[in-house]
């Protein structure tokens, strides 16, 4: 995965990822996706380019369980998300909607930084900075779930919750 | 070894003696989802290709975040709602008929129960002794469809809480003063587990407040021991035949103990724009407030409109300041109507609204203006949560937000009392 860094803050809530005052497009996630993280960056929705990353600090995606928070950046075009730390609730729901979402030190990565993230060695290459990351791999659990492609995938290619061998 | 009371729960949810850091797969006893997270999870639920719901009896979905609807896309995501669990014989709690976590400790959840729900706050359940954590809506859906769900048995910070509250401190302050302390990130994937003698003998509408608020120090559950508090909660509630008494064993194992001297804590209040932006009372300052939000699932219940009644009554709110509301079930409204509190709250210059999030969500009912501030006693203040992100949003206990109101600034409730 190729793409620019857009770098957010410290406690990127999922009220500023997808607002409470857009609540009647949720059942429009196409459109619910122009608006997408705009009470954090107004701009950011219409300047993304598709591939590019969402690079965030400490607690990314805290507060409420939207699950639109994670599935309209994933719509939006977002290769994966990028942070010092999730909350969990987001976490987990990036896993379950197909979303990469990677914990990793983000102090180094800066606005426009080019990225260059392979999911399967974890490892993230900044390009612009001349730096290499290594993160770890997620727990088993989820790591099955994101490769199927997200939960819904999981369960219609299994039947079930076939998640054994990391219990 | 020792039980946690997440451990115990658990163990009783999938047959096997689980501990800290399992990862288990858990029969779920009650599923819910809101008019927000509902219609995504009646979607993927579609998108497999379910026909039946596991278990009808326990799974609900609540028209609450938009009620009644003020747009027509909304009204449509209702008729969703409506439509799925009529098909599958599910409980439907429509417009008016409460806050999903206030109906669910009402009467559904129980003692031992497993409880996921596509909103964060569904952790107020841990109140009655239930493991009760948020989910987002496709894994609702599933859990909805299966009968259970994966869960990564949690570590358990336990909140050691002594001593007694002094005078116009409520557990609301208790809960604002924790959050402050561990930050909205100290307890991620932790269970807290709330004990020692002010809990023990603290009644449920007050463990209520803490419950519901866990998620905002990042954590999995906020975790209660099913004690004879528990039991006077659901007989009140006609529900004594589903009590069970459930503790965590003495020699527990613990991530981390956080002692609280409850004879040290004073009026609490959360500053924009995140919870753990905690002040004391007396180091608030100088904070003109316009609007004045009493409700949800964290605060709307019959002791804090009594509490709010108490503190008004005789009174009127100050010029400048509108007061709001919103009770968080049509149990708590009536029992309002009949204490004589509605009254008191309309003669005080409150408007009363129909029982659901109101404007806690920014949705509707309150939505803020350009550059103002509201006192509000609920469960979150990030950027925007009320609807407009130019505005600025302080949370504090009941208490504090009737003297807020007749004053039209932040008010140590315990000069007003």
């Amino acid at each position: 995965m190729k793409g620019k860094a857009w770098k957010f803050g410290d406690n990127i809530s999922t009220d500023l990822i997808c607002p409470g005052r857009l609540f009647h497009l949720r059942s429009n996630l196409p459109e619910l996706a122009k608006h997408v993280l705009e009470d954090a960056d107004p701009e950011f929705a219409s300047n993304m380019s598709k591939g590019d990353f969402v690079i965030g600090g400490r607690n990314f995606g805290l507060g409420s369980s939207r699950e639109h928070a994670p599935t309209i950046i994933r719509i939006a075009g977002v290769s994966a998300v990028i942070a010092q730390s999730f909350a969990r609730i987001f976490f987990r729901n990036c896993i379950n909607v197909g979303l990469p979402a990677i914990e990793l030190d983000t102090s180094r990565i800066d606005q426009g930084d080019e990225l260059d993230v392979d999911l399967g060695a974890g490892l993230l290459r900044n390009l612009t900075k001349g730096d290499d990351l290594t993160f770890p791999p997620l727990p088993s659990v989820m790591r099955r779930i994101l490769e199927d492609g997200g939960l819904v995938e999981h369960i219609r290619k299994h039947g079930d919750f076939n998640l054994t061998g990391g219990m | 070894m020792g039980q946690t009371l997440g451990e115990r729960i658990l163990s009783g949810k999938c047959d096997a003696t689980v501990k800290a850091d399992d990862f288990i797969i858990a029969r779920t006893d009650v599923c819910l989802a809101q008019d927000g997270t509902g219609p995504l999870a009646v979607r993927q639920f579609e998108a497999v290709g379910f026909r039946a719901v596991a278990r009808p009896e326990g799974t609900m979905f609540f028209l609450d975040h938009a009620a009644p609807s003020p747009r027509r896309e909304l009204s449509n995501d209702h008729i969703t709602l409506r439509n799925f669990a009529e098909t599958y014989g599910c409980r439907l709690v429509d417009i008016g008929e409460g806050i999903c976590h206030q109906i669910a400790v009402e009467d559904q959840v129980r003692p031992g129960d497993l409880e996921v729900g596509a909103d964060s706050h569904t952790c107020m359940g841990g109140a009655l002794g239930a493991f009760a954590t948020g989910m987002g809506s496709t894994d609702v859906a599933m859990a909805i469809a299966l009968g259970k769900t994966w869960l990564r048995v949690p570590r358990t910070f336990r909140v050691e809480v002594a001593g007694s509250m002094p005078p116009g401190v409520y557990s609301k302050d208790l809960m604002l003063h924790l959050v402050g302390a561990l930050g909205a990130d100290g307890a991620t994937y932790r269970a807290l587990e709330f004990g020692g003698p002010a809990i023990d003998s603290m009644p449920v509408s007050d463990r209520l407040p803490l419950a519901n608020m866990a998620v905002e120090t990042g954590a999995k559950a906020g975790l209660f021991a099913s004690d004879e508090m528990t039991r006077q909660y659901l007989a009140a509630h006609g529900r004594e035949d589903d009590f069970k008494p459930i503790r965590p064993d003495a020699d527990a194992t613990y991530e981390r103990t956080i002692p609280i001297d409850a004879g040290e804590l004073v009026p609490m209040v959360s500053f924009p724009h995140t919870v753990d932006n905690t002040r004391r009372i007396a180091e608030v300052g100088d904070v003109p407030i316009q609007q004045v939000f009493i409700g949800s699932c964290t605060n709307g219940r019959l002791d804090d409109l009594r509490v709010v009644a108490k503190m008004t009554r005789g009174k009127k709110r100050a010029k400048g300041t509108r007061v709001i509301v919103t009770p968080a079930s049509p149990r708590v409204l009536r029992d309002a109507l009949a204490e004589g509190i509605i009254e008191t709250l309309v003669d005080f210059g409150a408007t009363v609204t129909t029982p659901g999030c109101g404007a806690c969500v920014g949705v509707h009912g309150g939505i803020l203006g350009d550059g103002e501030a509201c006192l509000a006693t609920t469960n979150r203040n990030f950027k925007g949560r009320m609807g407009n992100p130019d505005a600025f949003i302080y949370l504090a206990s009941p208490a504090t937000a009737a003297a807020t109101a007749i004053t039209g600034k932040i008010t140590d409730p315990r000069g007003a009392a």
